[in-house]
């Protein structure tokens, strides 16, 4: 029951977003399950194309493009890497 | 979405394991640390990550799993409301596992009404259509504890009432740092349910038990990268609060979604099965929801349920979830793992739930590095 999702907004209606996942370890695009996903618990604006974090039907964060690239970054740089442009 | 696929690049995993071992060889003692949370475990032993974790680095699964803590008691006014004729709604996951008397999954072999739902929104659903009361088991973590509220929170239907059995986790995490032969020495926090209460909740925790914690994510990256930082704070005796799950957690959290869990529910103490009287570790419907309590609506039906369970059984299981819960053994230290206790016959609750150490364990072939070395 404690499963997180990540998944990706194709539609929204009010307070509901149909969200689609990605498949497990191959994350096609376009190759997930598509579920209604309820918005009353984000606290942001969101809009077709993000990706949020789903947890039992309910959306629980938006997840921002910047802050993914933020954080490979700053993996790569506890292994001593260069931080990737 | 290429984002899940970067986070389990093979190149990037390497070198933060590279960074473990170095760290870890530099170090002469052995380091156990804890995590706690069910997907935490399945991502290690689904990726394979302990088998190359340094050889004096022990990473142990807590109280993470919702289903593994769920009180006997709770399971039995549950089994008890559906064998009175009402209409059970739960998470798929609580149905096979034990109750002193049963569990549902036997209840409704038996003929009870017991349907599993994947959201509190299809129990509103399933509530609005029918013409009789029906009754979700509210399970889980602050993840789903928030779900719960927000359903309650939007004027559901009378014909839906609530068997809240929520629990909050930062309470359990505080009576594992208290027990007394503890070895852990870091905590991984787990970060969805840090998603909802932000990183600063573990400000009080790192302070008063002079432990780091770290929060991460689920992916093998995160984990890594987690264990990394966590490592690198014990070795340098350094009692810090660090975030490695920045791309969702921030310090504050969901404000949204905890003004939602706080209007509804307030903390209480609580059973934390195989652990302890966990104190403020319960999750509690507020009186103004009153109207939505099954406590309350079906109490005459649950202080008969409670009539009719058999006493405790008082040390004669020789099943160690709760030693396992605690961090101080792993399934592979109980004499019935994987023997009398397997998946499709359970004797504890952590071989029932997929988010439970000894179910992760025994579908992985996970085993402890000592073993896989010998």
């Amino acid at each position: 029951m404690c499963l997180g999702m990540p998944g990706q907004i194709v539609a929204v209606e009010g307070s509901t977003a149909l969200v689609e996942f990605t498949a497990g370890a191959a994350g096609t695009p376009g190759g997930g399950v598509r579920r209604k996903v309820a918005l009353e618990l984000v606290d942001e604006d969101v809009r077709v194309g993000d990706h949020v974090l789903v947890h039992v039907g309910f959306a629980i964060r938006r997840i921002a493009a910047e802050d993914l690239a933020e954080t490979l970054a700053f993996f790569a740089s506890l292994s001593g890497e260069e931080p990737a442009a | 979405m290429t984002a899940p696929i970067e986070f389990r690049d093979v190149a990037r995993g390497r070198a933060l394991q590279a960074q473990l071992d170095q760290l870890l060889a530099a170090h002469a003692r052995p380091i156990t640390l804890l995590h706690v949370c069910g997907s935490h475990e399945q991502a290690i032993a689904r990726y394979g990550l302990r088998a190359r974790f340094p050889a004096n680095l022990r990473v142990q699964m807590g109280p993470g799993c919702p289903v593994c803590v769920t009180d006997a008691p709770e399971i039995d006014a549950c089994v008890a409301l559906a064998e009175r004729g009402l209409r059970i709604l739960t998470y798929g996951d609580m149905l096979r596992v034990p109750g002193q008397r049963s569990s549902l999954a036997a209840a409704r072999a038996r003929g009870a009404r017991v349907e599993v739902i994947y959201s509190p929104t299809q129990a509103v659903e399933i509530a609005r259509a029918s013409a009789e009361p029906v009754v979700f088991f509210a399970t889980g973590f602050e993840t789903t504890a928030v779900a719960t509220a927000a359903v309650l929170l939007a004027e559901p239907p009378p014909q839906l009432y609530v068997l809240a059995a929520h629990k909050w986790v930062p309470a359990a995490m505080d009576v594992v740092a208290r027990s007394p032969d503890s070895e852990i020495e870091g905590y991984l926090a787990a970060g969805h349910a840090a998603t909802i209460t932000g990183y600063g909740l573990f400000e009080s925790f790192v302070r008063e038990h002079d432990k780091p914690v770290v929060v991460a994510g689920f992916e093998p990256l995160d984990i890594l990268a987690g264990l990394v930082l966590l490592v690198e704070r014990v070795i340098a005796g350094q009692a810090e609060l660090c975030n490695a799950f920045p791309r969702c957690v921030s310090r504050d959290g969901n404000r949204r979604a905890l003004a939602a869990l706080w209007r509804v529910f307030a903390l209480e103490d609580g059973e934390w099965r195989g652990i302890a009287r966990v104190p403020g570790g319960e999750l509690r419907l507020r009186p103004e929801f009153a109207a939505h309590d099954a406590r309350l609506r079906f109490a005459a039906e649950l202080q008969e349920g409670r009539r009719e369970a058999p006493a405790a059984s008082a040390g004669a299981a020789p099943c160690r979830c709760g030693s396992i819960m605690l961090g101080k053994l792993t399934p592979s230290d109980c004499a019935l793992f994987g023997r009398e206790c397997r998946p499709e016959a359970p004797v504890g609750a952590c071989m029932v739930s997929t988010e439970g150490a000894c179910r992760i364990w025994y579908e992985n072939g996970e085993r402890r590095l000592q073993e896989l070395r010998t």
